[in-house]
């Protein structure tokens, strides 16, 4: 029987499109809509700082999944639309334009936004963040070859976006501020190995190097640096992380604490509310702590609990982060998370090949994983740190001895 | 369009006319098959697209890279049929093509 109950979707990206067709697939039969402010179908993030940003793919390559498919589970998208307000009291979304729209489940799936920077020039022609299809698209309109790109940020977007770039033949700096690259989420060695390739493939990298303003008459022209130095740019781009949108869920009075707080089904302090994804701030098992994460696994995980919990199906949610990062031809594939790590073994030979897998230990036990084109060691790492038994640093480094002989069972 | 055939490890089955150049992975996800969840899109990083092909098509579709073997080394239940379904795109030749799905893609 068709029931009148309605959902509704805040946001249009991994999670909520994993999470209306999977309300289907779970049964629910009430109407689903999905509000975005974009123009655009759910479309795969992550190529926008490779593929897409290369133009080896374009907007229908990397959408989601085919309009079809919103059109067969009977799901309304609203696009231009931001969500303003929730009114609990009455269950009401309230929009932009004024329209309130009831739900009986609600489902926020906001994401993040990019994180700004508050130094002068940052409003010239040329410069911008990379987020969403559109900052592609511009960032496009300015790059080719033998341009000058800045970028500032060395974090897996600043790297990501100069490997793209360099591939199309522009002239690519990164700036980085910290004493080096990817400090908050890689060892030394492993920054040291990304530091190698990118010098290999032509893109020059800057670490302790703090961007203080950007010159430029209307368009960018130069980014200058605290050391004094000075870049001729033309065009920079911005990656120095993202914040969860948390904003409409504190206004409506639901706990946020780096992130919308859900419990283990997704749910939020209102049993009628629920988050998915970039914006939530959820308990971990794995890890026993509370973990914000920016990742597809996450968006993708998260939703499908969050519509398993809607259809009264309720599924705990306990997985195993992961990440992947496509730069040239290294293909990273990061299983777990490394913060607390006491020590780090290296498998392969990370000073001259382009491939290898970085261990990170704590007292003995894996806690994560970076793999460069060493798909097995990702494979088997997400085994092993499951396994949570104490592993022999030696046996790990040693290529001879295969990873699989180290699990139990 | 090549008609090809999703069949689950419990024996249900489901046929869908695929549009040429599209991934047996985006055919899976496009409708909404069970069994494939895809979570990197198709860029060979995840191996949660796990499909065996077919005994009498195995030779008709294109081989795997040495990356994707590596991955499938590691898929549970691993069999000589086994590809990542992201990696093979519907072609005229693949009309009729029968794809089994494994019980779990972890």
């Amino acid at each position: 029987m068709e029931s009148k109950a309605r959902c509704i979707i805040v946001g249009a990206s991994h999670a909520a499109a994993q999470l209306g067709p999977a309300l289907r697939q779970q049964g629910w039969t009430g109407s689903i809509s999905m509000i975005t402010d974009e123009y655009y179908l759910p479309y795969h993030r992550p190529p926008l700082s490779k593929d897409f940003l290369a133009g080896t793919k374009d907007l229908e390559q990397i959408l989601i999944r085919s309009p079809d498919i919103y059109r067969k589970c009977n799901i309304g998208i609203s696009m231009g639309a931001t969500a303003t307000a929730i009114d609990r009291a009455n269950k009401q979304l309230v929009l932009d334009d004024g329209q309130r729209l009831d739900y009986d489940k609600l489902v926020l799936t906001t994401g993040a936004r990019v994180r700004k920077i508050d130094i002068p020039g940052v409003d010239l022609n040329g410069v911008f963040y990379l987020r969403d299809l559109n900052n592609a698209q511009n960032i496009k309109k300015y790059t080719g070859a033998d341009k000058r790109i800045v970028i500032i940020g060395g974090g897996y977007i600043g790297l990501e976006t100069a490997a793209a770039l360099r591939k199309q033949g522009n002239q690519v700096t990164v700036l980085e501020a910290m004493p080096r690259i990817l400090q908050r989420v890689t060892a030394p060695e492993v920054a040291k190995f990304y530091g190698r390739i990118h010098a290999e493939e032509g893109v020059e990298i800057i670490a302790d190097e703090q961007a203080i303003a950007i010159t430029g008459d209307k368009k960018v022209a130069s980014v200058q640096c605290q050391s004094g130095n000075e870049y001729p740019a033309d065009a920079v781009i911005i990656g120095v992380g993202v914040i969860p949108n948390t904003e409409l869920a504190a206004q409506a009075g639901l706990l946020v604490d780096n992130g919308i707080l859900v419990d283990e089904y997704a749910r939020t302090n209102d049993k009628d509310i629920l988050a998915a994804g970039d914006c939530t701030s959820h308990y971990n098992p794995i890890y026993q702590r509370q973990l914000r994460l920016e990742s597809v696994q996450n968006a993708l995980d998260q939703a499908t609990v969050a519509a398993n919990t809607i259809c009264d199906n309720l599924k705990p949610y306990s997985a195993l982060p992961w990440f992947w990062s496509d730069q040239y031809d290294l293909k990273l594939q990061i299983a777990g998370l490394s913060q607390g790590y006491t020590n780090v073994v290296i498998r392969g030979d990370i000073k001259t090949s382009r491939s290898f897998a970085a261990f990170y230990l704590q007292d003995g036990k894996l806690l994560a994983v970076d793999a460069v084109n060493s798909p097995q060691a990702f494979m088997l790492g997400k085994k092993l740190i499951l396994q949570n038994t104490p592993l022999d640093p030696e046996q790990l480094a040693d290529e001879s001895l295969p990873l699989k002989s180290l699990l139990t069972g | 369009m090549p008609t090809v055939t999703y069949i689950q490890a419990n024996g249900n089955s489901q046929e869908f006319d695929l549009e040429l150049g599209v991934s047996l992975m985006q055919g899976a996800l496009d409708n909404m098959v069970d069994g494939i969840v895809a979570e990197c899109g198709g860029s060979c990083s995840c191996a949660t697209c796990h499909c065996y092909i077919d005994e009498s098509w195995t030779d008709k579709v294109v081989a795997a890279t040495d990356m994707e073997n590596d991955l499938l080394a590691c898929v549970s239940e691993p069999k000589d049929n086994s590809r990542l379904s992201c990696q093979i795109k519907v072609t005229d030749a693949l009309d009729g093509l029968v794809v089994h799905l494994p019980e779990s893609q972890f």
